[in-house]
């Protein structure tokens, strides 16, 4: 059954509602690492909170019109139009008056909420008997969903992709120094804007399947994630992307899979796993890598220390040093140096003197605070540093000699 | 200085304005909320000279800098890059901001850093060539960073972070540079690098202009100050603008500390 929902085996609406959610995972994904390299994740709350007071006047509107109040198209444009008063009551706030983002966004996320549940209330009143099923945006709800808004949501979230691969190289720029951007001629007030922008109109084209409420997790959860597996500006919203996806695609599944589980909800958990498989697994930057790391780390130390033995002519007792030089083809297993062992414990005598410099000089203040005791110098200075190094030390002779 | 006497310094700067300009500044004020951090200065850098600009903390060195980039809006006053103002003046620019102006945890590796010195030439779609990496790659060779365009920039040290910002400037092929405290926090080493580079860009017939503290170099590395401090103290060549006197009236009481290194530079 759970595979039958992963290969789109579950009937017409199942399909229709899986590919939207991989299309939105996708461009949440992608958008949302713009908005965390910028550090401003919290506007996205801002942002689609406010949604609802224009969801609630849309369907008013609309009704008012004569027309149905429920159609979808009505009520997106409702909801962007009072996202954007939000988004600019935060940048307001911000800009024109001495209060923080942080409160700029619980202040417009509360007032434009709360207005929002009572224009729902004055709807249940006005049309008694009649179901508007507003509420349903609030979490989303993707029972019944037609083809027409699947369209929609395909296209909303294509647009928005294609305006992130135009604006990739303005928006990384201005998250990681936005005084270099300015000074080479990008408005980074309309970069941000752009971000924001994205952000709504994810915004906008998730209401539909995770709601409002939600839809932060997938434009912060993926990128949070991807972030564990690269170090690359132009990889993390690619990985950022693909995570969305796959958490859209899973989390539908499993939804379609199990009676009453509700499909937002699961695609938000199942996001979460996403980001706790990464923290836990992901190289370089994962829990288990850092384990690993540290192990490797005692074993350096272990030798470096086992190194300096030799080179001051000492005996080598402590069994795991001892174990680790044998290993390493540095010494016999009586303890006595080979000559590769002898060749090392001689560079290793000279970057200790060498590091020593590096500590007692005030000029090498930044580069002594990544002395660990045991890294092969070369990857940390650069040659003409370590020239400068040698130089102070009076030549490499003098300190392998001694 | 009575709004007269501005009018006619300012007509008669316009007038004689020389050709010869790379950066020329008219009543230049620059206001965080009431008070000014920049008051109506004026100042012209000759091309191909370098320039410190020299002035206690808080004087307004970074915000008359920041204002010439455009990075924060003037309250008053004109601003020309070789005679021009606006966009146009951006692209002959190069900036070095200060080294704790960003979060050296984002992640980008040092190439990438300096790729974005070349951002303004590929715009928003042109894809990174072979030879765009060539020259990113030449431009890290000129700071001795070469060895190390994998890495991530937050495992560099604070003089290799400096020499990342600087080579980004260069991969921005301008005819004007500013510098942000280049030498500030950084090791001997770096320190060297860095004024030889500036160097041979003043040999190149290009313009750099650096926010300098310590007052003991200012002889050894560049030919012209700016002093400033809120409004412009004097400008001009090293030997006969860089002066007790005019120290004196730039840092005021704060001397006591500043002064010292002066001496020391002189009698050395």
């Amino acid at each position: 059954m759970f595979v039958d929902a992963l290969t789109f085996g579950l009937g017409y609406n199942a399909t229709l509602v899986t590919i939207g959610a991989i299309l939105l995972g996708i461009s949440a994904g992608v958008t949302g690492t713009f908005l965390f390299l910028r550090k401003r994740a919290l506007v996205s709350d801002a942002i689609s909170h406010a949604t609802l007071p224009g969801i609630g006047l849309a369907f008013i509107l609309m009704v008012a019109l004569g027309g149905d109040g429920r159609s979808l198209p009505g009520l997106l444009v409702g909801s962007a139009i009072s996202a954007s008063l939000g988004l600019l009551a935060v940048t307001w706030l911000t800009t024109r008056t001495r209060l923080g983002e942080d409160a700029a966004i619980g202040a417009v996320l509360s007032v434009f909420f709360g207005a929002g549940v009572v224009l729902l209330t004055v709807i249940q009143t006005m049309t008694s008997g009649r179901q508007a099923g507003l509420e349903d945006f609030l979490l989303g709800a993707t029972a019944g969903m037609l083809y027409s808004e699947a369209v929609m949501i395909a296209v909303g979230g294509a647009v928005v992709l294609l305006l992130v691969l135009l604006l990739r190289r303005p928006m990384t720029l201005v998250a990681f120094d936005p005084e270099f951007a300015a000074s080479s001629g990008v408005r980074t007030n309309s970069i941000d804007l752009a971000i924001m922008g994205l952000v709504l109109g994810v915004t906008v084209v998730g209401l539909k399947i995770v709601g409002l409420i939600l839809i932060i997790a997938l434009l912060i959860i993926p990128p949070v994630a991807a972030r564990f597996w690269s170090d690359r500006a132009d990889r993390v919203p690619i990985i950022a992307g693909a995570l969305g996806g796959l958490s859209g695609w899973i989390g539908t599944a499993l939804s379609a899979t199990v009676p009453d589980l509700p499909t937002g909800p699961i695609i938000v958990l199942t996001a979460f796993a996403a980001f706790i498989v990464s923290f836990l697994f992901a190289p370089g930057r994962g829990v288990l890598s850092a384990v690993l790391r540290y192990i490797a780390f005692q074993r350096r130390v272990h030798v470096r220390q086992g190194l300096l033995a030799i080179a001051q002519g000492q005996p080598v007792y402590e069994p795991l040093t001892r174990r680790l030089l044998t290993r390493a083809g540095l010494a016999h297993a009586d303890g006595v140096a080979t000559d590769a062992g002898q060749a090392r414990a001689a560079k290793a005598l000279r970057d200790e003197a060498r590091w020593d410099v590096v500590r007692r000089h005030e000029a090498f203040a930044g580069t002594a605070a990544l002395y660990d005791g045991l890294r092969e110098i070369e990857s940390v200075l650069t040659r003409d540093q370590i020239a400068e190094v040698d130089r102070l030390l009076g030549g490499p002779r003098e300190a392998t000699s001694g | 200085m009575s709004p007269l006497e501005l009018i006619t310094e300012r007509g008669q700067r316009t007038a004689q304005e020389p050709d010869n300009a790379a950066l020329s500044v008219q009543g230049l004020t620059v206001s965080y909320g009431q008070s000014p951090a920049v008051f109506s200065v004026d100042a012209t850098v000759p091309k191909g000279t370098m320039t410190a600009i020299i002035g206690p903390n808080g004087a307004g060195k970074s915000t008359f800098l920041k204002a010439v980039l455009g990075i924060v809006r003037p309250l008053a006053g004109q601003v020309r890059v070789f005679g021009r103002s606006g966009t146009r003046a951006h692209r002959r620019i190069a900036y070095v901001p200060q080294r704790a102006s960003v979060d050296w945890d984002f992640p980008t590796r040092v190439q990438d850093v300096v790729l974005m010195g070349l951002y303004r030439e590929l715009g928003w779609l042109r894809r990174v060539r072979q030879d765009d990496i060539d020259r990113v790659r030449a431009c890290l060779a000129r700071v001795g960073m070469e060895d190390f365009a994998d890495r991530q920039i937050g495992q560099l040290s604070g003089g290799q972070q400096q020499r990342v910002f600087l080579a980004r400037a260069l991969a921005q092929d301008a005819d004007l540079y500013l510098l942000d405290e280049p030498f500030a926090g950084v090791d001997a080493a770096t320190e060297k690098a860095i004024i030889a580079v500036l160097k041979d860009l003043k040999a190149d017939g290009r313009t750099v202009i650096a926010v300098h503290h310590d007052l003991a170099t200012v002889e050894d590395y560049f030919d012209r100050v700016l002093m400033i401090n809120v409004r412009k103290i004097a400008e001009g060549s090293v030997e006969t603008t860089f002066t007790e006197e005019a120290l004196q009236s730039t840092y005021g009481g704060r001397l006591a500390t500043a002064g010292r290194a002066f001496h020391h530079s002189d009698t050395a």
